[in-house]
């Protein structure tokens, strides 16, 4: 084992009551398992990117983070309270730019301040703080359409991060923006999370970018979705997105869910067996996911 | 302009059939200068736009939120939709009759014809228009927590506004139609009143020039009005591009 082994270890479990509780999370649509005993859990401040190939439910997973969608199976909370809808304390942004067309970039920063019930003043004085933070000086009155695709993703970001939430839910919201463009925002992003520590959760099926931006990369697989492995990344920030070792985790992540990909899913059998069991502990609703790492779960290579 | 204008003069002073129940363009002006000056148009208009500004508003009033309705609650649709399509497929004029009944010859009833003629094009063109709405701005405003009335007037109505718009243009003309049937069928003042005076006094000039001031209202309102909103709207919006 490399350099790469010591810079990308399986997760360790952290004391103290996580910001995010993931457990036992599944989810259905009708056939299909979207989302099959996910088990995650995210303390304050981290940064967190849910990887892995259309399919995996890294998207369903998020939606439900917001309470946009209800698991079929299993509890989410936040700070120890069951997500049960949308909540001012986590903020969702999209892929798309997502911005009220008919408004400014300013406007568009001040009408949800305005809704969520912040005065004039307040409302003001935040939007004022963020135009600077993400690069929007001299932009402040120009209508989204007028404005390039990464500066809407910056003006959805702004507005997301005047809201102040505590944690930041994030739909591949750089997929669609060109190379260049998406590497600056990894910089801008990187700078705004080491100022406020905000808790991230950042779904993307881009190996490298969950490399450079998060702490964690929560590796998941399709058919049925479901989390192949934890990592803690431990590369000193801001990253080189060209750093030898980054880029050598990257080709070993993709290796290794090309390999999931191939096996396909757990073997029916084991898969019965575990169903049997947890239909009989459904009271308890313990069996934590390490206990079961199997044979049926790709091994990343790296020292458990 | 100049073609048809010819032939129509050709065919007043040449066809077979009397001068007077086919005047030339002249006579046509001519009355259409008399009634301008000597007050009887303008106040026919006032009158006229004045019944517009009621009927059209209260069917604006109650069509665009009975759209967002429609689109938005399944029970509001189910319920609503087949009659509201049904409805549409009938001629406001036949709406007269009943509204007759119900109001007396009164400016209740134009009015009740007026809305019936309108309400129902406003309400489908809204319903689809917020049936159209971009659903990531839904999701955009359930995350930011905006809701209630601010979420309605502050995201879905702007959002559908320029689907709204085009129905609004379009239940425009549907109601100055209907309130041209409902002025002819009595005395009511109005355009259609003048009509109805140049047809009881034999004078089809009149006639003619009040028909011309019809269609010139109905074209200003529709291409001036309408067509600025929605140009305006739709640069706004982003949906053209603006001119450099």
């Amino acid at each position: 084992m490399g350099d790469g082994g010591e810079l990308l270890v399986p997760r360790r479990k952290r004391r103290g009551r996580p910001k995010i509780d993931v457990r036992q999370v599944g989810h259905r649509f009708q056939q299909l398992v979207a989302l099959h005993d996910v088990n995650i859990e995210v303390h304050a401040g981290e940064f967190v990117c849910l990887l892995g190939p259309s399919g995996c439910g890294k998207t369903t997973l998020l939606y439900a983070l917001a309470g946009l969608v209800e698991p079929s199976g299993g509890r989410i909370s936040v700070d120890g309270v069951e997500v049960k809808g949308p909540g001012p304390e986590r903020l969702l942004v999209f892929q798309e730019p997502a911005l009220f067309p008919w408004l400014t970039v300013r406007q568009n920063l001040l009408f949800p301040l305005r809704a969520r019930g912040f005065s004039r003043e307040e409302a003001e004085g935040r939007a004022r703080a963020l135009i600077p933070l993400v690069h929007l000086e001299g932009f402040v009155d120009a209508l989204p359409h007028q404005l390039s695709g990464g500066m809407r993703m910056r003006v959805q970001l702004g507005r997301a991060l005047a809201l102040d939430p505590a944690v930041l839910l994030m739909d591949e919201p750089f997929a669609a923006l060109d190379a260049q463009t998406r590497s600056h925002m990894h910089q801008l992003l990187t700078r705004i999370w080491l100022r406020d520590r905000k808790t991230v959760v950042f779904v993307t099926h881009d190996v490298h970018e969950a490399l450079v931006l998060g702490d964690r990369v929560v590796v998941m697989a399709a058919r049925p979705g479901r989390v192949l492995q934890d990592l803690e990344v431990r590369l000193a920030r801001p990253r080189d997105p060209d750093d030898e070792a980054l880029v050598e985790m990257a080709r070993r992540i993709r290796d290794e869910l090309r390999r999931a990909e191939e096996a396909g899913a757990p073997a029916p059998d084991a898969e019965r067996e575990r169903r049997e069991r947890e239909e009989g502990n459904e009271h308890e609703r313990v069996a934590p996911q390490d206990d079961r790492r199997g044979g049926s779960t790709p091994d990343l290579g790296v020292p458990l | 302009m100049a073609g048809p204008l010819l032939t129509w003069a050709f065919l007043s002073r040449l066809g077979p059939w009397p001068h007077w129940l086919f005047p030339d363009p002249l006579a046509v002006g001519r009355s259409f200068a008399t009634v301008l000056s000597d007050g009887r148009l303008p106040a026919a208009v006032a009158r006229s736009l004045g019944r517009m500004v009621q009927g059209y508003g209260l069917s604006l009033a109650i069509g665009v939120p009975l759209g967002i309705a429609m689109a938005r609650s399944a029970v509001v649709n189910a319920s609503l939709r087949p009659l509201v399509l049904g409805l549409q497929a009938l001629p406001s004029i036949c709406w007269l009759p009943l509204a007759i009944l119900w109001f007396g010859l009164s400016e209740g009833a134009i009015l009740f014809v007026v809305v019936m003629g309108s309400l129902l094009a406003i309400a489908i063109a809204a319903e689809d228009a917020v049936a159209g709405v971009d659903p990531v701005l839904l999701r955009a405003a359930g995350t930011l927590g905006i809701r209630g009335l601010r979420f309605h007037l502050g995201v879905l109505l702007p959002a559908a506004l320029p689907g709204v718009l085009t129905g609004a243009k379009l239940g425009w003309s549907f109601a100055w139609r209907a309130l041209m049937a409902g002025e002819l069928l009595f005395v009511a003042g109005g355009l259609g009143q003048l009509l109805q005076a140049g047809r009881e006094t034999l004078d089809a000039s009149l006639v003619m020039a009040v028909m011309v001031a019809i269609v010139v209202v109905g074209v200003a309102v529709d291409q001036g009005l309408f067509r600025m909103l929605e140009l305006r709207v739709r640069r706004r919006w982003g949906l053209v591009e603006a001119p450099a």
